[in-house]
């Protein structure tokens, strides 16, 4: 009862100085908007990144040659870009039933950049040999012409798969099926064209040519190995015993005893997914951090103002002494004015962070093309409201303690 | 018992280590009903006597008995409440609530009373009434005149029914119809309705309105004596 009183002479305070007020909580506006951006669009980064990783479906391991690299200064990482220990051999070996036998599809990939030519127009493109599989695994269904088959990579012909970019900037609107283009001397006869697909896990398919990795090996790199094996398990529940049967597989053929002298390292989807969120959650934190560094400033202007404020009552403050009110009471009414001025700040800031992240989901998927999807942080949100209410209850405590002292003497003599 | 008794009180305010005495040893008495008028020049210590009466201020010595009890006895919270139910204070400069309506303004000492909140219009309402301000009853301050601003300070005083009225020179800002208006009201308040009044004023005219009067000068009383030829006013018309 008292309190709704409390709260209503609180925002009669607040309403006789309107313009004050708005000031006032700017920056409190301004720091809960940010944070709810950041987090906002922290987040739609992160399932744009986790849809892409996921489109390589959840039933899929990666095998890489070398050592797992401990983090990105460890130079194993080039290692594993030069080491050859995953050849014909290993691949053999996995495809072996007895060895692995949840295995379902297995498939090399090499890749390297190199231009491609056709009638004199050049583009730089990402030559990607893989196997037939790569139809299924990767979900790549030409829009025109076909896939090349499991006769193509065993017999190491000259056929391409391109992607919707490099038909574009190769062909333009002219038909491409049929015609050759030059990679490293040598001519591929075009025999699909793939649809737009953005940016798919590691590869954007959109710049890629697709060869057989026989003939990418032999005729355009000339290696022997391959820079990846990507393993399909027949379900998600095999990936752990798939797993540990291809590390038992290749250590006995590479005569490996103990597991830290591994030539190879495998990668999940589930391990790229995590390692993937616990960065984007790291800079979400870092950004949010920074923004709340605005809230700070802002709480200060708050205790600022109500400094000011409660120097310009003290009449008032007197008077209210003098016919009773007790120091709990005049704590609670400067308090209350502070909560209300940084809740209003918080309210407001979380409905334009809201806006604004909703605009830049709008403009990412619609004019720059991504899979973008709007994410309203409600957990962010709902901070915001409660550190909003907080630093109006922490820098609102020093003014209106220093209200709820005076003495209804001095503040009634007070002109 | 008397509701007010005041035993040599003393009041010495220290300044930057300078000892400025106001008061030098002030006793009297007052019983429930009285209408006494405190007079002196200024600095005689007289505002220093009310506020030590009003619990806005302590005595530095003697001994002051608000009916029955001295501050020593109350908490700070019953200090606050003793000044919110048993006393009621009327300003020289009224000290009204800007942009405020004359209601609410007169509601304040109820936000503060623990009474429940339907009871309030009600209690405001008969407050206004009493001192015949009704039809402005929905207006704020700067639309009121000195004289109209004052009676609504009275009707702020009145509303929670305190034992006590403590007015502080409440003529002093105003013109003398004006104050003339505030001083029926008072008288009116003491005789029909036996309110207690202690009025602080300079002016020998308005002080006539009491039933004693209360001389001051440099912190001493100087003479306590009835009012003999008492300045009956009309009761106030409208």
């Amino acid at each position: 009862m008292l309190f709704t009183h409390t709260a209503k002479t609180a925002l009669n305070g607040l309403k006789t100085n309107r313009s004050r007020s708005a000031l006032t909580i700017l920056g409190i506006v301004i720091g809960i908007t940010a944070i709810i951006l950041v987090v906002s669009v922290g987040q739609g980064a992160q399932d744009l990144i986790l849809g892409q990783i996921q489109a390589l479906g959840s039933k899929t391991i990666v095998v890489l040659p070398g050592r797992e690299p401990s983090g990105p200064t460890d130079p194993s990482i080039v290692d594993s870009l030069f080491s050859d220990s995953l050849k014909e051999r290993e691949l053999k070996a996995l495809q072996n039933k007895s060895n692995a036998p949840y295995v379902k599809n297995i498939m090399p990939i090499i890749f390297g950049t190199d231009s491609g030519v056709y009638e004199g127009e050049t583009f730089r493109l990402t030559i990607l040999g893989v196997s037939e599989l790569a139809s299924e695994i990767f979900d790549l269904t030409p829009k025109e012409g076909n896939f090349f088959t499991a006769e193509d990579v065993k017999g190491r012909t000259d056929v391409a798969v391109i992607g919707s970019k490099v038909k574009d900037e190769l062909f333009g609107a002219s038909d491409a099926v049929g015609e050759r283009i030059k990679i490293k001397g040598r001519n591929f006869r075009v025999i699909g064209v793939l649809p737009s697909k953005g940016q798919v896990s590691f590869f954007n398919f959109d710049e890629t040519v697709l060869v057989p990795y026989t003939t990418a090996q032999t005729y355009v790199f000339g290696i022997k190995h391959f820079n990846r094996l990507v393993v399909e398990a027949e379900s998600e529940d095999k990936i752990d015993q798939t797993v540990s049967d291809i590390e038992i597989t290749l250590r006995n053929l590479h005569g490996i005893t103990d597991p830290k002298k591994d030539d190879f390292f495998i990668e999940t989807q589930a391990d790229i997914a995590e390692r993937v969120s616990t960065v984007t959650n790291i800079l979400t934190l870092f950004l949010a951090t920074i923004a709340a560094i605005s809230l700070l400033v802002g709480g200060i202007g708050i205790m600022n103002i109500m400094l000011v404020s409660v120097t310009e009552r003290t009449r008032e403050i007197g008077l209210r002494k003098a016919v009773g009110a007790t120091e709990k009471n005049i704590l609670m009414q400067f308090l209350l004015e502070a909560v209300f001025l940084t809740v209003t700040g918080g309210i407001i800031g979380v409905i334009l962070g809201a806006l604004l992240s909703f605009a830049v989901a709008i403009v990412l998927s619609q004019f720059v093309g991504l899979s973008w999807t709007f994410n309203f942080p409600f957990l962010a949100a709902f901070l915001g409201f409660v550190v909003s209410a907080l630093v109006g209850l922490v820098f609102g405590l020093y003014p209106a303690r220093e209200a709820s002292k005076k003495s209804p003497i001095e503040a009634l003599r007070y002109e | 018992m008397a509701l007010l008794d005041c035993r040599n009180l003393e009041k010495v305010y220290v300044n930057d280590g300078l000892a400025t005495p106001a008061l030098g040893g002030v006793s009297f008495k007052a019983e429930s009903g009285e209408f006494v008028a405190i007079m002196g020049p200024s600095g005689s210590g007289k505002s220093t006597l009310l506020h030590i009466l009003g619990f806005l201020d302590a005595p530095t010595g003697g001994e002051y008995f608000f009916d029955g009890k001295t501050d020593q006895d109350y908490s700070a919270e019953d200090i606050a409440h003793t000044r919110n139910k048993k006393m009621g204070f009327v300003f020289q400069a009224f000290n009204l609530l800007s942009r405020t309506t004359v209601l609410e303004n007169v509601k304040l000492p109820l936000l503060y009373s623990g009474r429940k909140e339907s009871e309030w219009d009600e209690l405001a309402r008969k407050a206004v009434e009493d001192v015949g301000l009704i039809h402005r009853i929905e207006h704020e301050p700067s639309q009121l005149s000195g004289g109209e601003k004052q009676r609504v300070a009275i009707a702020r005083a009145l509303v929670n029914e305190p034992q006590i009225i403590f007015a502080d020179e409440p003529t002093g800002n105003l013109d003398s119809k004006s104050g003339q208006v505030i001083m029926e009201i008072l008288q009116k308040l003491n005789e029909e309705k036996g309110h207690t009044i202690l009025l602080i004023t300079h002016e020998t005219y308005t002080a006539e309105h009491a039933q004693r009067i209360i001389t001051m000068k440099d912190g001493m009383i100087e003479s306590d004596r009835k009012v003999d030829h008492r300045f009956k006013a009309d009761h106030f018309k409208k």
